[in-house]
């Protein structure tokens, strides 16, 4: 497992050495969707329209964060589970999105996204929004104020730390964690 | 008759609200220090050290431990010797969540179930609450409290076996449910089985379960014994902390039965429910 410290927005080359359970720390700015956002993101892509933000090298981070309190950037802001978003990752992800952050299982269109266009899905420890929060430094939401908790929100991170769970070589530290630990308990 | 005030109950479970919330419950804080010492895996130990590290700065700060502060669930005992006075009961456990979610900067994560919308503007601020009454004899009000993310509500399931499938059914449909839920629940879990009744009781009783303390046994010897036996089968599984491999995915198995062990001479109900490692729970008294 190597450990690395990567500044947005992903390159190809930042990508290609990244493998399942790396411990990455991103730095620079990040963006936050849901499925409500996911949606209206790619009903934008299908209609020929302009998105909010640029989607080259772009990572999402899956998250509804808690209402800031007055003179925090942000509330508790920790990973949801992803697979409401294997839908719709695809079409971003060949639309040049480079990362996405979330916790739990992709589906195989969202793996196999990753290993033709060089993506990577990262997960963040899931319950740990008080601890992720501290790590992003600001928040503002640039679309879809309305959905609330599930707007878009440009956000500027400082070391945020993630593992790789599907590199773009098709692996799955889920998979891999698992074999390796079954039946080891005591 | 005793009389308990409305705005005494509204105040009190705003306040179990926000705290709770932020501050993890000890029984939890306990059971995540043990997994972190037995853990083997290196991944699910840091995994479990950033947890803990989580839940003392959330109590620093008062931040909640969890963006998903989840759907608000109350199990209220009501003594027959009760009155409560300017307004009534299930009006003030709204309130005290309204209050609590508000003025404790929650998210309001209730929604339409089809377009999906957020109410909290029209409706109120993540209303409504998920409530179950009980009535029973003295003059107490008590009520249980658990902010009910949805990621491992999403991954929890019922059943009804056939009799003849017996323990043996049981375990097989535990394990099918913790192993098919993977990584996406948030492990290490707290795991509520709920077995008899009829099918919506199972369910019930499967949440109910998940308000029990970690570290207490089921009343019962031999279902005490069989919560321990799927806590072992269940952590081989290899699972671990937020699913990247490790011995240490479950940290209780809390298992619930009705009046006894009572159900259907045709039925054997059976139901799962699944709390992630942010289990947060409070009750009080009044």
């Amino acid at each position: 497992m190597a450990e690395y410290h990567l500044k947005t927005p992903l390159t190809d080359a930042d990508v290609e050495q990244l493998k399942a359970g790396d411990i990455v720390y991103l730095t620079g700015t990040i963006y936050t969707a849901r499925d409500a956002a996911h949606k209206r993101l790619v009903d934008l892509i299908e209609k020929g329209e302009p998105l909010p933000f640029d989607l080259k090298g772009a990572v999402i981070y899956y998250v509804g964060p808690t209402p800031p309190k007055p003179g925090e950037p942000i509330g508790s802001a920790g990973p949801t589970t992803s697979y409401r978003m294997d839908k719709y990752a695809p079409i971003l992800i060949q639309h040049g999105q480079k990362g996405m952050i979330g916790k739990g299982k992709r589906n195989k269109d969202v793996i196999e996204a990753c290993k033709k266009y060089k993506a990577v899905y990262f997960g963040a420890v899931g319950g740990a929004g008080a601890l992720l929060s501290q790590r992003i430094k600001k928040a503002e939401v640039i679309a879809y104020p309305e959905l609330g908790p599930e707007a878009v929100r440009r956000l500027e991170v400082e070391e945020f730390p993630v593992v790789v769970v599907n590199d773009c070589y098709g692996n799955d530290l889920y998979e891999m964690g698992r074999k390796e630990w079954e039946g080891k308990a005591e | 008759m005793r009389v308990v005030k409305y705005e005494d109950i509204v105040k009190a479970v705003r306040d179990m609200i926000i705290y709770s919330t932020t501050h993890l419950a000890p029984d939890m804080k306990k059971a995540l220090e043990e997994a972190y010492q037995n853990e083997k895996s290196e991944v699910s130990r840091a995994v479990l050290k950033q947890l803990l590290e989580n839940a003392k700065l959330a109590e620093e700060n008062w931040k909640p431990l969890c963006q998903d502060t989840g759907l608000a669930i109350y199990f209220v005992k009501v003594g027959d010797q009760v009155k409560v006075e300017g307004g009534t009961l299930k009006q003030a456990l709204y309130e005290g969540t309204e209050k609590g979610y508000r003025e404790g900067y929650l998210r309001a994560s209730t929604c339409d179930c089809f377009t999906r919308e957020n109410l909290k503007d029209k409706l109120g601020y993540n209303l409504p609450p998920i409530i179950y009454f009980d009535l029973v004899e003295g003059d107490k009000i008590e009520i249980e409290f658990a902010a009910k993310g949805g990621g491992s509500e999403n991954v929890s399931r019922a059943t009804v076996l056939a009799p003849a499938q017996g323990k043996e059914g049981i375990k097989e449909f535990v394990k099918k449910v913790v192993s098919d839920a993977g990584p996406n629940p948030c492990p290490p879990l707290v795991v509520g089985v709920g077995i008899g009744g009829s099918f919506d009781m199972a369910a019930v009783m499967s949440k109910h379960a998940l308000f029990r303390s970690i570290g207490t046994k089921n009343p019962d010897p031999e279902m005490a014994e069989f919560e321990e036996e799927l806590k072992r089968e269940l952590n081989q599984l290899g699972i671990g902390a937020m699913g990247m491999g490790g011995t240490q995915t479950v940290l209780a198995v809390h298992i619930e039965t009705f009046e006894g062990r009572m159900c259907h001479i045709a039925s054997l109900p059976v139901a799962v429910n699944i709390q992630c490692h942010s289990s947060r729970h409070s009750h009080i008294v009044i």
